[in-house]
């Protein structure tokens, strides 16, 4: 899929190239820096970018059929119903001039003929299924009267209140902080596994990922840089790119005297590199890196996980190994 | 909220207080002898001096107002012209209701014009609708209000003769003296001024519907809106409008409050009898207590005005809470 922003500056090439699909309860982690095209693909799929300045191309595929060619109106029984999404700022979310029961109620009768008893029921349902304590008496509050955490749970509220089948989260837990997160995290698991639905969890946050995803997609510079099962991409990481993310975890088990970075910015979209997009900050670039785009290619030994960069399959499994030996070695 | 209303009407009376001393301050300033222009022409000097007394006009400045404010306080009337010996109150009574219809009616017709092009440019920024817009806004703001009013009254009355030039009607029943009332002799004559005050007025109101629709739009919650599936219309109404005129409600009030002070050129250019005309009128003859009820009746519009909108914005918006 590719999905184009026309501005007054040229055309920025938000997603280029992107294809991965996701199966019914499972949930598909997507990672990279901010800019790396990860919300982009998601409001792509929703057809919620602006019609005025946007071009998208190639197919989403939702049961069959092509998200790209639904008229508006097929959208919209789609969006809130089938697919939903939970964005990332809790805070500027939900409209601060209605309830949140209201709002609640509006997620619900937009898709389905319910009086006002039975929306107003099921809307307390769900505050209590995402954990909202007296939530007959916090329903019909105002979204200022609850604490960002609260708000977030209000909104994956919302996002499932039609059971969807899939639910794209938007980086939910970056606005929190760290023990909300884990809360917010362990609820979204949790509903994902009663209602069933499939998951898309963008984050920037490998640790996220590692905690809550199936498969995983590493995005960089609107396109993918590797893709494959979670425990594959951690055991196993192939890129340079993964494995910059990776060094730069902060972890508790092992002291680290400096976090490793990785060098350099996120590459303009508008004028991006040539060849491999990462090349200007990847310390084993080579010619080649420059003047050609590595195709995403799946492991020799394991279909399932691919990756796109020009190093040879030693290379790469040495550094991989390297990388993992550093967080063994420095915690014994 | 009873706190917050005891409060605001406490420092409703300290700004009254202001407001009237400084009318009195100025006024004592102006180098003029009302008891002169009352006396009458042909009035000798010791004519002058007993009408002086009569008027209390011989008394320091700090006696008189004393005395007014008494007047005021314990019998609520604003004094007499020194004139004609008209009580004020009725001078007041009289005018305003003239004032109330052209700036209600004009109020009206500025948001049923300036709502829906705010909207529309918000909608379409850069089209030609909203650059037309753009156009109309500076052009209105830049125009003086009698400029306006001339042209208008020229061209549409006077040439066309689609409405009357000038005058005003009763609204509620013909008096025996004049020769139109009733509602529709009422509204006919006050078309123009209409069209006119809401041409100055509109502008601005298209101006900052449109920025407040656009920036709502870009909201979160607008976005959320979309994504549980809500159909446009149902986004604009519930959604963006809802938040976007807020703002508005403040803005209103305070228009409504300033031009009941009098919108002076408007009313002159067409020959209104509203607090305007009767304020020019006594600026010119020094008639002291008329121009202090004019004054006092604007401030007091401005703070009741001012008041009322700010418990309906308390009303409208959950976030606000009065303490």
């Amino acid at each position: 899929m590719r999905t184009q922003f026309t501005t007054d500056d040229g055309i920025v090439g938000a997603v280029d190239g992107v294809s991965f699909s996701v199966e019914s309860g499972q949930v598909l982690g997507i990672v990279g820096e901010s800019g790396s095209g990860k919300s982009v693909t998601c409001l792509t799929i929703m057809g919620l970018n602006d019609p005025r300045a946007t071009t998208s191309s190639g197919e989403v595929l939702f049961r069959g059929e092509d998200l790209l060619k639904a008229s508006p109106r097929r959208l919209r029984e789609i969006r809130g119903n089938e697919i939903a999404m939970i964005f990332q700022d809790p805070m500027t979310s939900l409209n601060p001039v209605h309830k949140i029961g209201t709002q609640l109620e509006e997620a619900l009768t937009l898709h389905e003929n319910a009086t006002k008893k039975q929306a107003r029921a099921r809307a307390l349902e769900m505050l209590t299924a995402v954990g909202i304590p007296r939530p007959e008496r916090r329903i019909d509050d105002y979204p200022h009267q609850f604490s960002g955490g609260m708000r977030q749970r209000v909104m994956i509220a919302m996002s499932l209140i039609n059971s969807p089948d899939l639910v794209i989260a938007d980086e939910p837990t970056t606005a929190l902080d760290v023990t909300t997160q884990a809360q917010i995290l362990a609820l979204i698991k949790r509903l994902q596994e009663d209602f069933g639905s499939a998951v898309i969890m963008i984050t920037h946050d490998l640790g996220v990922v590692a905690e809550t995803a199936d498969e995983v997609v590493v995005m960089y510079g609107a396109k993918i840089a590797e893709q494959g099962p979670v425990d594959a991409i951690f055991s196993q990481p192939r890129h340079p790119y993964t494995w910059g993310l990776m060094g730069s975890l902060p972890r508790l088990d092992v002291a680290v005297e400096r976090l490793e970075q990785i060098p350099g910015q996120p590459p303009s979209l508008l004028r991006p590199p040539s060849g491999c997009r990462f090349h200007p900050r990847c310390r084993y670039a080579m010619a080649k890196c420059i003047s050609e785009v590595p195709r995403l290619e799946q492991l020799e030994y394991d279909p399932r996980h691919s990756e796109a960069c020009h190093l040879d399959e030693s290379t790469k499994a040495r550094e991989a190994a390297a990388l993992l030996t550093t967080f063994s070695e420095a915690a014994s | 909220m009873f706190r917050y209303l005891v409060r605001r009407l406490l420092w409703a009376g300290v700004l009254f207080l202001a407001v009237t001393f400084v009318t009195y301050v100025i006024f004592f300033l102006v180098p003029a002898n009302p008891a002169r222009l009352a006396a009458g022409q042909n009035a000798t000097p010791e004519h002058i001096a007993d009408v002086e007394e009569f008027l209390g006009l011989d008394r320091p400045f700090y006696v008189q107002y004393y005395r007014f404010l008494k007047r005021l306080v314990t019998e609520g009337s604003l004094g007499h012209s020194f004139l004609n010996r008209r009580s004020v109150n009725e001078e007041i009574y009289q005018a305003a209701p003239v004032t109330g219809s052209l700036v209600f009616g004009a109020m009206l017709l500025v948001l049923s014009i300036s709502i829906p092009i705010g909207i529309l440019s918000a909608l379409r920024p850069r089209s030609l609708l909203d650059r037309a817009a753009m156009v109309y806004v500076l052009v209105g703001i830049s125009l003086p209000s009698f400029w306006i009013a001339l042209v208008l009254s020229y061209f549409i009355g006077y040439r066309l003769g689609w409405t009357p030039i000038a005058g005003y009607c009763e609204v509620l029943s013909v008096p025996e003296a004049s020769t139109c009332g009733g509602f529709v002799d009422w509204a006919y004559h006050m078309i123009l001024p209409w069209l006119t005050l809401a041409i100055v007025v509109a502008g601005t109101y298209v101006r900052f519907i449109r920025a407040e629709v656009m920036e709502t739009m870009t909201q979160d919650y607008v976005r959320t809106a979309r994504a549980k599936g809500a159909p446009a219309r149902r986004v604009m109404r519930a959604h963006i409008l809802r938040n976007a005129m807020l703002p508005i409600v403040t803005i209103i009030g305070l228009d409504i409050g300033i031009l009941l002070g009098g919108a002076i050129f408007i009313e002159q250019v067409f020959g209104l009898p509203g607090l305007g005309t009767t304020a020019i009128n006594a600026i010119g003859q020094f008639d002291l207590p008329v121009l202090q009820g004019v004054v006092i009746f604007g401030a007091v519009a401005i703070i009741v005005f001012t008041l009322i909108v700010d418990l309906l914005y308390a009303w409208i918006d959950p976030r606000i809470r009065l303490t």
